[in-house]
């Protein structure tokens, strides 16, 4: 910042931070229509009548969706997978993208190898689903914690962010008596936070996320993730055509209340945990990722 | 650390060294266990699923007792009536998306570019960056509140106008936009991390010495700003090409419904759709199994030819 080149700000600059707006805004209103629909009280909501902002407030729905056993439990399916599954995540991806920073380790190259063959070749989805049931994992979390444990991407990204940082740190912690596996502990990690700050993001989003795995091996409606809940509700009950009562159905409960802003504020509680962890990480994962990507 | 790496790279590699090496890594090899036996169990093992691919596999008799049928699933694939409709449909969905969807992140990237308070930049980059982090049933469900009969928005101003509702989501001629927008929607901010990256090592001072030379604004864009994201561009565009075969699975299962379907079925979903949900599991994997060598041998391909234009390759 000690020297700034200053342009005449021109007509431009003004065209230019006015798309802008208008594409940020274009990438929230869809979030915002949907917050404002759900809060709506139901004593003056009116099908097909299109409204912005809701005439009278409520939490009407929510505290239906909340007071559901349906809800509740995907609620608790859903944060455990993420919880458990990003802790495991994180274990496997960086003690492995660790090992593989050591260019003496024998057979290094062939892990390598594995690693980035599977980036550009899968054996596809049925093989995999054979797999999971023959190990037994079939309607269990472990099936989606365990059959993700890590990914090529993330163990090559990891990787060399770790070849980034300066080997003679190391190096001196190998002098002071250290074996690698407490200079992993000790050096290694707490340089790597800001790309841990990146993945714990990355790998917790994906498992909040996680539909279609959750749909083929958790066959059991209870232990239904977040992601299956609201597509029972939103998605099949809109498609299918079965009619009005299809959200209360999904949600096991046939008290009225509109369907519209049921199956509203359930998508804002299945997007609310990133929309709150969202702002305080995304800083560090731009940082977290590019130092890795765009050196490899 | 250094020596024993020089040391080990030095040796000829033999049954005596390479037991001694191994007792060298014991402790990263313990670090490394969780992951090797990831890679062995989860993607090393089902590979062997590739053989069912080739015999009519029924789970009572197993691998060893399942009569082998050859190719028959996979001349079953070619000549089913769905395989040109999914050939087109993936083909039709990816050059749409090529054409309409790859280069807006590098115009959004220039215009963050041009954007000279920091302040208004990051806020505008939280926000693109945002719809990313956001499942594909939530995007598919807020397509349904803007285009549904039921509730969408679009339909409801039509109703309040009295005109007549829009069927979009049912509509096969309208699903190839309505899905290329909405990874446009969800993508396009996180698509321009990779260009600003590339952008924010550019020297200020080539805009200045343009400025003084007395380059207009688009000159500058075009002379600096897009110059020195070109190799990132061609980089990205082979990547892109490698992918042609490539449809998002998650987003098109969501999108599928029955009036849909000549539009919305790919290769993916064919697999699911037949391997699992109809029980057909070898023509599933023979499904899968063809869908995964096109895209190799497309990611090969469009490799070969980075190298042979004199760009590094990719992979």
């Amino acid at each position: 910042m000690s020297f700034q080149f200053h342009q005449r700000r021109s007509g431009w600059d003004v065209a230019n931070y006015i798309v802008l707006a208008m594409i940020s805004l274009t990438s929230m209103i869809p979030l915002l229509y949907v917050i404002s629909i759900s809060f709506t009280d139901p004593a003056v909501y009116i099908p097909l009548r299109f409204q912005l902002l809701p005439p009278k407030a409520s939490i009407a729905a929510y505290k239906y969706i909340l007071s559901t056993n349906s809800f509740m439990n995907a609620l608790k399916s859903t944060s455990f997978i993420t919880l458990a599954g990003t802790l495991c995540n994180l274990i496997a991806t960086y003690t492995f993208a660790y090992a593989l920073t050591k260019r003496g380790m024998p057979l290094r190259k062939l892990m390598i190898g594995v690693i980035t063959f599977n980036l550009i070749f899968s054996v596809g989805l049925i093989p995999n689903y054979l797999l999971i049931k023959n190990l037994g994992l079939m309607n269990s979390y472990w099936a989606l914690i365990l059959g993700g444990l890590t990914n090529s991407w993330s163990l090559i990204v990891v990787r060399s962010f770790m070849d980034s940082l300066p080997k003679e740190l190391e190096e001196s912690a190998t002098i002071d008596g250290c074996n690698e596996l407490m200079s992993f502990l000790r050096v290694i990690l707490p340089l790597s936070m800001p790309s841990i700050a990146a993945f714990t993001l990355f790998f917790a989003v994906g498992h909040w996320n996680t539909y279609f795995n959750a749909l083929i091996y958790l066959s059991d409606s209870t232990k239904w993730t977040l992601q299956v809940l609201v597509k029972s509700l939103v998605i099949d009950s809109n498609s299918g055509g079965v009619g009005a009562s299809g959200a209360a159905a999904a949600l096991g409960d046939e008290r009225v209340l509109p369907q519209e802003t049921i199956r509203m504020a359930s998508i804002v509680l299945s997007m609310a945990p990133i929309l709150c962890v969202y702002p305080f990480l995304q800083k560090y994962f731009v940082k977290g990722v590019m130092l890795g990507a765009v050196k490899g | 650390m250094s020596q024993t790496n020089a040391l080990s790279r030095n040796t000829p590699p033999s049954k005596a060294r390479f037991g001694k090496r191994l007792y060298r890594y014991r402790y990263v090899y313990l670090l490394a266990t969780p992951g090797i036996l990831y890679y062995l169990v989860f993607k090393i093992a089902p590979m062997w699923g590739i053989v069912l691919a080739f015999q009519k596999y029924s789970p009572y008799a197993g691998v060893w007792n399942s009569p082998w049928v050859g190719l028959k699933f996979f001349k079953e694939l070619v000549t089913a009536r769905v395989f040109p409709l999914m050939v087109r449909n993936t083909l039709v969905i990816n050059f749409i998306s090529l054409a309409f969807f790859f280069p807006l992140p590098i115009l959004l990237s220039v215009m963050l570019n041009e954007v000279r308070g920091e302040g208004f930049k990051r806020i505008n980059q939280s926000i693109v960056y945002l719809p990313h982090f956001l499942s594909w049933v939530v995007v598919v469900s807020l397509t349904y509140f803007l285009l549904s009969t039921d509730v969408g928005v679009i339909n409801k101003i039509l109703f309040s106008m009295g005109r007549e509702q829009i069927t979009f989501l049912s509509n096969p001629k309208l699903f190839y936009w309505i899905v290329v927008t909405q990874s446009i929607w969800r993508d396009t901010g996180w698509g321009t991390i990779i260009f600003l990256a590339a952008l924010s090592g550019v020297d200020p001072q080539l805009y200045e010495a343009a400025v003084m030379d007395g380059a207009s604004r688009l000159r500058q864009i075009w002379h600096i700003t897009l110059t020195s994201i070109r190799p990132t561009i061609v980089t990205l565009l082979i990547i892109r090409i490698g992918h042609m075969a490539d449809v998002g699975f998650e987003q098109m299962l969501l999108m599928q419904n029955p009036l849909v379907m000549s539009v919305a079925e790919v290769f993916d979903t064919y697999a699911f759709n037949q391997g699992i949900l109809r029980g057909q599991l070898s023509f599933g994997v023979a499904v899968g199994l063809f869908k995964n060598i096109i895209g190799l041998s497309l990611i090969f391909g469009a490799n070969m030819i980075a190298k042979r234009s004199g760009h590094s390759g990719i992979y």
